[in-house]
C-alpha cells in the first residue's frame, strides 16, 4: 500500500474534537479484533455499531454493524430497500443515525454538527454516484476541479490538479468538453476523477457503474480500483452487482437494515 | 451426486419404499427429469453399502418395491454436511442448487444459511476471475468472462432465491 497522502494530516484540523471511545461498543469491538488477531487486530478506519435509521415509520438500519480498515476495498450488497444506500449515508455523514454509533479515524462521526460534517465530507471523503451528478455548466475539467475549488484552492492550483486525472482516468482530449458532450462511460470517469482529486481518505462509491453498460462498467472499476490503490484511499461501495463487488477486497451483505454476513 | 443425497434427505422425513422415493423425488426434485425407478435402487443399494442407510421390514403388499429403507445417523450426518457445504462455483450448478435449497426447507434446516454461504463462495471465485483477468491476454480473458457472467447469473438466482424462500417453504409444506 502506498504512504498516505499528505493531504490526510489535515484531518485533525477539520473535524472538530476528538470524541474518547472508551466504554462504548466500539472500544468493545476493537478489543475483541484485537484479541481475535488477524487483520481485525488494527482498529478501523471507519466503523458503526448498532445503528438504527428510520425514515418515518419505516426502519432503514434496525442495528447494523460495519467496519472497513485502511486501505481496504469493501462492498456493501443488498436487495434494493434493504438499507444498503442508508448505512452507506451514516457512514459518510451525509445522514445522521437515530441511534448507534459512526466513528472515522478515532472520532464520533455521528456527533459532529452539520457544518463539522460538511466539512469532513468536502476534506476528507470523495464520492461517486450512479449518475456522475456533473455540473452541466461546468467544463470535465472544472467538475474534476471542483472539491479543490470550494476547499478554497486558487481556479488556477485547482485546474493543475484536476488535469492529470484525465489521462489516468482515459480521458485525454475531454476538458474542455460538458458533460452533455460525454458518453455515460466518460461521465462517470469525469465524477470518478472530481471523487478522487482532492486525495481523499474514503472514496464513497453508491453503484458506480449501475448506469453503464459491461465495457464501460469495467473500466470504471478497473480505474477506480487501481487508483484507490495508488493513493492508499479507502473505497466503500454500495453496489447489488455481483461483478462490481467482485473488484473488492470482501463484501458485506444487508438484509432488512442488518449487516448479515 | 445430488440424487444420492436428495434420496437421502427424503428418507430423514421419514423411512420410506422405492416407489414412494421416486414419487416424491420426481414430485420436489425431477420435474423435468424424473428419476429411473432402477436409479432410485441402485442408489439405495449404494447407501445401504455405505451405511447411510438401514434396509427395515416390508410395508404391507407384494413385491421387493415394498421394502422399507431408513436413514442411519452416518446419513444424516452426511445430509447436514453436504447442505452445509458450497458447491464449488461453476458454470451449470442450478439444479444442485435447487436440490439444496428445497431439501433444506423439507428438513427444516437453515436454507438461508445456506445460500449465503453459496453466495460466498460464489463472489470468493468471481473475485478470483476478475483479478486474473485483469493481467490477462484478451483470448484468454474470453472464458473467464464466460464464468464470471455464469457466476453472476448464479448470484442472482441466489438473491432472488432468498428473497422468496418464505413463498417457497409454504409451497413445500402444502
Amino acid at each position: 500500500m502506498s504512504t498516505p497522502p499528505a493531504s490526510h494530516a489535515t484531518l485533525a484540523n477539520v473535524a472538530g474534537p476528538i470524541v474518547a471511545v472508551n466504554h462504548t461498543p466500539a472500544a468493545a469491538a476493537v478489543a475483541t479484533a484485537a484479541a481475535a488477531g488477524g487483520r481485525g487486530a488494527s482498529a478501523p478506519i471507519l466503523a458503526c455499531y448498532d445503528l438504527h435509521k428510520s425514515f418515518g415509520k419505516t426502519p432503514a438500519l434496525r442495528g447494523a454493524r460495519f467496519q472497513v480498515q485502511s486501505g481496504e476495498v469493501v462492498a456493501i450488497m443488498g436487495p434494493s430497500g434493504s438499507g444498503k444506500s442508508t448505512l452507506l449515508h451514516c457512514l459518510a455523514g451525509i445522514l445522521t443515525p437515530d441511534s448507534g454509533e459512526v466513528h472515522f479515524g478515532g472520532q464520533r462521526v455521528d456527533r459532529l454538527s452539520e457544518a463539522q460534517r460538511s466539512e469532513l465530507r468536502r476534506e476528507t471523503f470523495g464520492f461517486v454516484y450512479q449518475f456522475g451528478q456533473l455540473v452541466p455548466e461546468l467544463t470535465a475539467e472544472e467538475n474534476v476541479a471542483l472539491p479543490l475549488l470550494l476547499a478554497g484552492k486558487s481556479r488556477a492550483a485547482a485546474l493543475a490538479a484536476a488535469r492529470p486525472w484525465f489521462g489516468r482516468l482515459a480521458l485525454d482530449g475531454l476538458e474542455g468538453r460538458r458533460s452533455s458532450e460525454l458518453s455515460g462511460g466518460e461521465s462517470q470517469r469525469v465524477a470518478l476523477a472530481r471523487g478522487l482529486v482532492a486525495q481523499p481518505q474514503v472514496l464513497f462509491a453508491d453503484e458506480p457503474t449501475g448506469s453503464l453498460d459491461s465495457l464501460a462498467g469495467e473500466l470504471v472499476m478497473d480505474l477506480l480500483v487501481e487508483s484507490a490503490r495508488r493513493l492508499g484511499t479507502t473505497v466503500v461501495i454500495v453496489t447489488h452487482e455481483p461483478r462490481v463487488a467482485a473488484y473488492a477486497d470482501r463484501e458485506s451483505t444487508v438484509r432488512d437494515g442488518l449487516v448479515v454476513a | 451426486m445430488s440424487v444420492s443425497y436428495a434420496i437421502l434427505g427424503l428418507l430423514e422425513q421419514e423411512p420410506n419404499h422405492g416407489y414412494e422415493l421416486k414419487r416424491r423425488y420426481d414430485r420436489f426434485f425431477g420435474r423435468e427429469r424424473p428419476v429411473a425407478y432402477g436409479q432410485v435402487y441402485s442408489t439405495l443399494s449404494r447407501l445401504a453399502r455405505d451405511g447411510r442407510v438401514s434396509e427395515g421390514g416390508s410395508l404391507p403388499g407384494e413385491g421387493p418395491e415394498r421394502k422399507l429403507y431408513a436413514i442411519t445417523p452416518e446419513g444424516t450426518a452426511a445430509v447436514q454436511r453436504w447442505l452445509m457445504t458450497p458447491e464449488p462455483p461453476e458454470p451449470h450448478l442450478q439444479t444442485v442448487l435447487a436440490v439444496k435449497v428445497i431439501l433444506s426447507l423439507l428438513l427444516g434446516r437453515p436454507a438461508e444459511d445456506y445460500l449465503d454461504g453459496q453466495r460466498r463462495s460464489h463472489l470468493e471465485r468471481m473475485r478470483e476471475l476478475t483479478a486474473a483477468r485483469k493481467n490477462a491476454l484478451l483470448v484468454d480473458a474470453l472464458l473467464m468472462d464466460h464464468a464470471v457472467f455464469h457466476l453472476e447469473a448464479d448470484l442472482r438466482w441466489i438473491d432472488l432465491t432468498t428473497a422468496r424462500l418464505e413463498q417457497i417453504a409454504k409451497e413445500i409444506q402444502a
